[in-house]
């Protein structure tokens, strides 16, 4: 075996940990589903440009039903809206818009989620209170409520949209990694780690955070459903990104008076929205299933 | 215990306070702004000002927040610009209406997710069990907004049993409610039966069950008695903050049936840049989701022995 | 006249007498796993006739618990009997109907707990848990049920027990709590009780009266009594039977005096060898740890399930025969499962043979004086962790170590070792009095104030194993890390510095690479050991590192304690509840209670009178596995006073069996001192204390065969 095993903890690349990872979740047939669907709406993002059969605002023939035939020959597999631009494409590009906005939003109330709930679970005294208090604030809003009133207020844009994710979101993250702080702080080798000598970010990051890893993973999947979610909640009311960039929930805002008419325009984004929060659903249930076992 | 409840409503009564200043910074700062929003972006400077001096917006800050403050708590909540009748007479009424879509949910909801849950869990790993936890994930992952176009397209587009809007346009309409109630406890139930599942499921494994069994207990006595108290604890608390989360998946249902409730108002308010309104709603709002959350913090104690005890 | 009157034969009435009241027979039970089903319990036969006690103990793993759950029949989701009997009063459990099963439950079988707190329904009142025994089996009224709640309380010496009715179990403190589910197993008047670690976790004086009381309520009432323990003193205690079992196996049962005294199974033998008692120490008695560690068994084991610890196994007789229970010659009732028992040399206990070298008790200089030390933590700061209430933790302790030697700290719950402990480790501070150590005050300087010279010389072993160790770094990582931050050790000689101390601990060097996970308890105990020695201390503070063990890796970690002491001469703080580790162990000792040193001086000179009270109560407690030792009664009454309201004079008035009167309620009692260093803080003139009665009686007798 190698040399490192002082540094053994740390050395491994990350991506070789999530593959390792993902081997686990072999052990549950839930979980093992949930990835495929998320691993599948990946790839439709990443490859959007090669294989959407048609440019996403493209206006052709409106009120196409799915299935009809396209001008150029080929097929309208979704339909076309109202101003005639194909369907499947602008889902196939959608995923694109919710998987970059998304996990951004998720990624930075993450980050400032972990970092208020390791300050405030480890030092406890006025710092804990001040942050707890604070949170216990934005919690109590209804979250909707709470978006509204910042979209409304500033306008709706991609990165006001991300901004306003992080500010609802970071407070839950943080009461979650405080609790599992608060479990460990008072372990025995938290005690050895500062009877060395260490510092409270060394204490923080390479002795907690490690072992919080679990139930944040599985937090992460969850909230990365709800703010897919929320987004689409967003498009849906009106307050999502600005048109035309396709985008579900504007989608299916755009063309939900047409539901008792055409109810194709809408239905598909709402299917292709729904699979997506499954998937990552049904791999957050395979994850804790898969840790509890271990 | 009773400390506690003083503690608590302190903190209510705090928060509130907090908000009111936020919301206050957020909208009423500038005069300018509001002028402009009140009178249209038409008008002219001189129209503006004789607006703003005549409703004493030229006065020191602090002062104008105590006097916003004080109208609030009267209930005068300023004239809607778009409806041009005072605040309360459109918010009271709409919110009369979204009470009564929240309570049909709720009536059906809780029963619905407590007792899926509480058989999930009394037989973890059964195909019951599985069954139900995977109705619970699949309807937590469809956000209202989808399963209202699913059930659209199903019931009033397929099928033609149910009106595709709930406007009671002619008057109440009880099968107008159908599809708004439905898509809210589609939605809800699941996350509820799940928590109770998992409460269930941990409290079965407690070694009191063990206790309660090798009494000599008959199994109905054993589950109603001493299972249930426990497990029903925290599904109790997540009930009560359902509440909380109605406030927001109303908008949703009611803007897509046209329901004319609470959320719908918000969001046409918020769009609408209806200043006064705005602001009456997301006080109610905030007051109604502290007020349940204070309820749901001080029912845990209560039926807690442990915290109410200590 | 005759009339042939042709009688039915008259049947002989079946000797209910001779049918024991349990009788298990070739049992074997197993758990579902994904490997398969495991077997936790192997041809196990035993029978319990009405009014008998067997006591059955074992270490961890060895099927105790899940035999006792099997005399419920209650095996679990994934428990199965694979084979065998189980009968109570001639009926087999498993042929049993569910309402038979649930009548006898509760009715004629009761059990009791191991965690009384988890035990017992936190949302009911005590009352209604008790009541409803009899009223789910309809043996009683709601009042008659009331009625027989609160003569039960006071059968288990439960005060005021209608007050109690209505508290909730958490209200109650740990000895009261286990009270409590004893009368709950005797509200349907049992005739069998099965005790599963009834007293572990609590107390030394709660779990002595305790014992006492199952004792005494077993005799009262005739019950038969399986008592399930991992200690073998307490089975003493309590039981006439014993049955000592091995991964599964039952390997000897006999009369408790007759298996102690004249063990006949190699693990036995070698369970006793390395169980320190009152009348050991470390200069005339070696601890003999029983090599290797409980096999693992996955299926069925070929010949003798302890053939590979054993140091009498001989092949292939003893590795690939399995021993069947034969009776001993010459000593009814006593069985053993052992090809070889009658060929083994008589047993006598270990004496002095080769003992550790130690050096001299009195020598060493004094290099930790702790003076006058008060610590309190505070209720009003609303952000400490664990302040609750003004909690006087330390309330003016003096006392000193020497180089090279061992301190050991003795008390209860509250007593003040685990603040002591956090005070000399920096990792919290105290209020009032010094801890000199090296020409610092280790008292006034936290961890973070520290300098590095500091943090090298005061280094601490932890009590659990499960997490002393972050779980997610490796046994490598873990010391190389201590050794870069205290021995600065640089980069490229870490690994084989780390290698070095896995050595001295006597662990392979690959173990660098393995997940604490991947350890056992004692192998985690090496490694926190191997940590603290990193930067080679100069003071080790071990907060109960033993205590958490199995006795056989007990003995292997005190060897390995000591032997690392004598190679270093590090000064080591020993803070224990176990007398008999600390008689074996310490040098010094320190009685503590609720904050204040009671007694303190040489182990000899403390562990015979002139006594404390309190001392004289804690050894009279202590449970000795030991026949022929003569061991008197003192039992103490009440339960222990909080930390958060301690009495004022003498905190040990409330319980005091030798109470003088007001002056022990009043006034702090004066030290009196005693050749050698030796105080005792006491009310009581000297001479009445030198009149007291030696608790511990005259040494083993020389037992031989």
């Amino acid at each position: 075996m190698s040399e490192t095993t002082i540094s053994e903890a740390r050395r491994r690349p990350v991506w070789l940990r999530l593959l390792a990872g993902l081997a686990l979740l072999r052990e549950s047939r839930v979980g093992m589903i949930g990835a495929g669907i998320v691993v599948f709406w990946v790839a439709v993002a990443v490859l959007a440009p090669w294989i959407s059969p048609y440019p996403p605002n493209a206006t052709l023939v409106p009120f196409a039903l799915p299935g009809a035939a396209a001008p150029d020959g080929g097929v309208f597999w979704l339909g076309t809206d109202h101003i005639g631009r194909d369907i499947l494409s602008r889902v196939i590009w959608g995923s694109r818009t919710v998987l970059i906005y998304a996990p951004l939003a998720t990624g930075c109330a993450y980050v400032v989620g972990i970092v208020l709930g390791l300050v405030a679970g480890y030092h406890r005294g006025w710092v804990d209170e001040v942050l707890s208090r604070f949170s216990d604030l934005v919690l109590s809003f209804p979250v909707l409520v709470l978006y509204i009133l910042i979209i409304a207020t500033y306008g709706s844009s991609g990165l006001n949209i991300v901004l306003a994710v992080t500010f609802a979101s970071a407070p839950a993250v943080m009461r979650i990694v405080r609790g599992l702080v608060l479990d460990i702080r008072d372990r025995d080798y938290i005690a050895a780690a500062q009877m060395r000598g260490e510092r409270t970010s060394y204490i923080l990051f390479v002795e907690i955070l490690p072992n919080v890893r679990g139930p944040l993973i599985v937090d992460a999947c969850l909230r990365l459903g709800y703010v897919i979610i929320t987004i689409g909640v967003l498009g849906f009311l009106g307050l999502g990104l600005p048109p035309p960039d396709p985008d579900w929930g504007g989608m299916i805002n755009e063309t939900r008076s047409m539901t008792m008419a055409f109810p194709h325009m809408a239905l598909f984004p709402c299917l292709a929205i729904s699979s997506l929060v499954l998937g990552l659903n049904l791999l957050a249930d395979g994850i804790r299933e898969v840790l509890l076992n271990a | 215990m009773s400390r506690f409840i003083v503690k608590r409503l302190l903190f209510l009564l705090a928060t509130m306070l907090v908000v009111s200043v936020l919301l206050f910074a957020l909208l009423e700062i500038s005069p300018g702004s509001v002028a402009t929003k009140v009178l249209g972006p038409y008008s002219s400077q001189e129209q503006r000002d004789l607006w703003l001096a005549a409703h004493g917006y030229f006065d020191p800050i602090w002062l104008r927040y105590g006097r916003w403050l004080g109208h609030m708590l009267q209930g005068d909540f300023g004239e809607s610009i778009r409806f041009k009748v005072p605040v309360a007479q459109v918010l009271w009424p709409r919110l009369a209406n979204t009470a009564v879509l929240g309570g049909l949910v709720l009536a059906i909801m809780v029963p619905l997710a407590l007792g899926m849950g509480m058989l999930a869990g009394m037989r973890e790993g059964s195909r019951l069990d599985r069954g139900i936890s995977l109705v619970s994930i699949v309807t937590t992952s469809v956000p209202e907004f989808a399963s209202s176009v699913f059930l659209a397209a199903l019931f009033v587009f397929w099928l033609d049993w149910l009106p595709g809007t709930s406007t009671m346009a002619e008057g109440w309409h009880w099968n107008e409610l159908v599809l708004p109630v439905g898509v809210l406890v589609l939605y809800d139930f699941g996350y509820v039966a799940r928590i109770t599942r998992a409460s269930m499921v941990e409290v079965m494994l407690r070694p009191y069950i063990r206790t309660a069994v090798l009494k000599g207990l008959p199994y109905r006595r054993v589950i109603v008695r001493h299972a249930l108290r426990n497990a029903l604890i925290a599904p109790f608390t997540v009930i009560m903050l359902q509440i909380n989360w109605l406030l927001s998946g109303v908008i949703v249902v009611e803007f897509f049936f046209a329901y004319k409730g609470f959320g719908s108002l918000l969001l046409e308010a918020s769009l609408n840049q209806d200043l006064f309104l705005i602001e009456a709603c997301t006080m109610v709002s905030v007051a109604v989701a502290v007020g349940t959350q204070t309820l749901a913090d001080i029912g845990y104690v209560y039926l807690n022995p442990r915290i109410r005890f200590s | 006249m005759s009339m042939s009157m042709s009688l039915p034969p008259i049947e002989a009435p079946r000797d209910v007498a001779q049918e024991p009241l349990l009788r298990v027979d070739d049992l074997w039970i197993g758990y579902r796993s994904r490997a398969g089903t495991v077997p936790a319990v192997r041809r196990v036969s035993f029978a319990l006739g009405e009014g008998e006690s067997l006591g059955l103990v074992g270490e961890s793993g060895c099927g105790k618990s899940t035999l006792a759950y099997a005399v419920m029949h209650y095996l679990g989701r994934s428990g199965v009997r694979l084979h065998g009997e189980v009968r109570y009063r001639g009926e087999e459990l498993a042929a049993m109907s569910p309402e038979r099963l649930r009548a006898i439950r509760g009715q004629e079988v009761a059990m009791v707990y191991q965690d009384p707190m988890s035990s017992l329904n936190p949302t009911l009142t005590v009352g209604e848990q008790l009541m409803e025994v009899p009223l789910a089996h309809g043996t009683a009224t709601r009042v008659q049920a009331r009625e027989r709640a609160i003569a039960m309380l006071g059968e288990v010496n439960l005060a005021n027990a209608e007050a109690l009715l209505a508290r909730y179990p958490h209200q109650l403190s740990g000895g009261q709590q286990q009270r409590v589910v004893i009368a709950m197993a005797l509200m349907g008047e049992p005739r069998l009780l099965v005790m599963d670690e009834p007293t572990t976790g609590l107390d030394v004086t709660i779990e002595a009266a305790i014992l006492d009381l199952i004792a005494e309520l077993q005799r009262r009432r005739r019950m038969a009594l399986l008592f399930i323990s991992h200690n073998l003193g307490t089975v003493m205690r309590v039981c006439e039977r014993i049955g000592v079992m091995y991964s599964g196996e039952l390997v000897e049962e006999g009369a408790t005096d007759a298996v102690f005294r004249r063990p006949r199974h190699p693990y036995t033998r070698g369970l006793l060898e390395c169980l320190p008692t009152f009348d050991t120490d470390k200069r005339t008695v070696t601890l003999r740890p029983i090599p290797g560690q409980v096999p693992a068994v996955l299926k069925d084991v070929e010949g003798c399930v302890f053939a590979p610890r054993c140091m009498h196994a001989q092949a292939p007789g003893c590795t690939t025969v399995t021993p069947q229970a034969e009776p001993v010659v010459g000593a009814p009732g006593h069985t053993v499962r052992c090809a070889r028992h009658a060929e083994l040399p008589p047993w006598s206990p270990p004496r002095a043979i080769d003992a550790m070298d130690a050096p001299a008790v009195n020598g060493g200089e004094a290099l930790l004086r702790i003076e006058g030390l008060h610590k309190v933590y505070d209720s009003a700061r609303a952000w400490s962790s664990r302040g609750n209430g003004g909690v006087h933790a330390l309330n003016g302790v003096s006392i000193s170590a020497h180089r090279g030697r061992t301190l050991a700290i003795v008390g209860e719950s509250g007593c003040g070792k685990s603040t002591l402990a956090r005070i000399l480790t920096g990792l919290e501070e105290g209020n009032r009095g010094t801890v000199r150590f090296g020409g610092v005050d280790l008292a006034a300087t936290a961890v973070e104030a520290r300098t590095a010279e500091m943090k090298r010389a005061v280094q601490m072993v932890f009590q659990h194993p499960e997490g002393t160790l972050n779980p997610s770094h490796t046994v490598g990582f873990a010391i190389g890390r201590t050794l870069a931050r205290l021995a600065a050790t640089p980069r490229r000689e870490l690994r084989r510095a780390v290698e070095r101390l896995l050595q001295t601990v006597h662990l392979p060097p690959s173990y660098a690479r393995r997940l604490p996970g991947q350890l056992s308890g004692g192998q985690k105990q090496r490694v926190a050991i191997a940590r603290a020695l990193a930067g080679s201390p100069a003071l080790v503070v071990a907060d109960e590192p033993v205590s958490a063990l199995d006795v056989s890796v007990q003995a292997a970690i005190l060897n390995l304690l000591l032997e690392l002491q004598s190679e270093s001469e590090t000064t080591m703080l020993f803070i224990s509840h176990d007398l008999a580790v600390v008689r074996f162990l310490a040098d010094h000792v320190c009685v503590m209670y609720l904050g204040q040193v009671m007694e303190y001086g040489t182990v000899e000179a403390v562990f015979q009178p002139p006594y404390h009270p309190y001392t004289e109560a804690l050894l009279s407690a202590a449970p000795v596995a030991d026949p022929d030792a003569h061991q008197r009664r003192i039992v103490l009454e009440g339960s222990l006073p909080s930390a958060t309201r301690v009495p004022q004079g003498c905190p040990f008035h409330t319980r005091c069996p030798r109470k003088l009167g007001d002056l022990c309620e009043t006034t702090r009692p004066p030290e009196h001192h005693l050749p050698g260093g030796h105080r005792i803080a006491c009310h009581i003139p000297l001479p009445e204390l030198q009149a007291i009665e030696p608790v511990l009686g005259p040494v083993r007798a020389e037992a031989g065969d």
